[in-house]
């Protein structure tokens, strides 16, 4: 299990959260020495105190130590905020923050 | 041992998975390869189409409405196609998913975004360009096929990292 790879800030504004995340990740599309055709993040969840309120998928297009930003109604100051990812090789992180 | 660390992360990722026993099974016994096993429900005969067409049809686009109410933020020269910004903004409601492609890169369709009630019409990443190309952006709301795009000029392209 990957570890400290996700940076998350929530932050709420007039009854919308707005959420930035940057995650550290090669999203790698070249052929290495150990025959690995590519290496990247398929999944991306993020979780609103428990339930999930936005996914991704991604390809080998999205740039290497990827920013995703995203906005949703409700939330309030405080509610916690979860972001996973799991790449190709089956690596996985996991952070959760708090809305400020 | 490395089996061992192997086999430890493989149940984490699997934990919830009614299949996981037999998903294990195949990982061990090498009948599926690592690059297909994780994250089970990523489309790859989706993202592994090489035109436009192609993937837009596997994205189940019949009919797509161009429509200026899809905003689509990115520079009109990318010195390097490695990092592209790009935002997608729409007013449209009941948004299911966002879907961003890039006409000329060798599997057109980068990303989708899988939206629930609460989230705005809004997304905002970085992506890579092979060369100037349009972008696309697919909004699947209430059934229906909604899309705009925008040419990027592209100094450098930047697939090959």
């Amino acid at each position: 299990m990957a570890e400290n790879t996700i940076r998350i800030r929530a932050k709420n504004s007039g009854g919308n959260t707005k959420v930035k995340t940057l995650i550290k990740h090669a999203m790698s599309a070249k052929s290495d020495k150990n025959g690995t055709t590519s290496h990247f993040i398929q999944e991306v969840m993020c979780e609103h105190n428990g339930l999930t309120v936005f996914k991704a998928n991604w390809s080998t297009s999205v740039s290497k130590n990827p920013y995703l930003s995203f906005q949703f109604q409700g939330g309030s100051v405080g509610d916690s905020i979860t972001i996973s990812w799991v790449d190709n090789s089956g690596d996985t992180d996991s952070l959760t923050t708090s809305i400020i | 041992m490395e089996i061992l660390r192997v086999g430890i992360k493989r149940r984490v990722i699997l934990k919830g998975t009614i299949a996981s026993g037999a998903i294990g099974l195949s990982l061990t016994s090498g009948l599926i390869t690592p690059n297909m096993a994780f994250a089970a429900s990523w489309p790859a005969n989706v993202f592994n189409k090489t035109n436009l067409n192609d993937a837009l049809s596997s994205l189940g686009v019949r009919e797509l409405a161009i429509t200026n109410d899809i905003l689509i933020k990115a520079p009109d020269l990318a010195e390097h196609g490695a990092v592209v910004p790009i935002t997608v903004e729409t007013a449209i409601p009941a948004i299911e998913k966002i879907s961003l492609l890039v006409d000329k890169n060798p599997n057109p369709l980068v990303s989708t975004f899988e939206l629930t009630q609460k989230c705005r019409g809004y997304i905002s990443t970085r992506i890579k360009m092979k060369e100037s190309s349009n972008i696309i952006a697919v909004v699947q709301a209430g059934g229906k096929f909604y899309s705009n795009r925008k040419v990027v000029d592209v100094a450098i392209g930047g697939c090959d990292e």
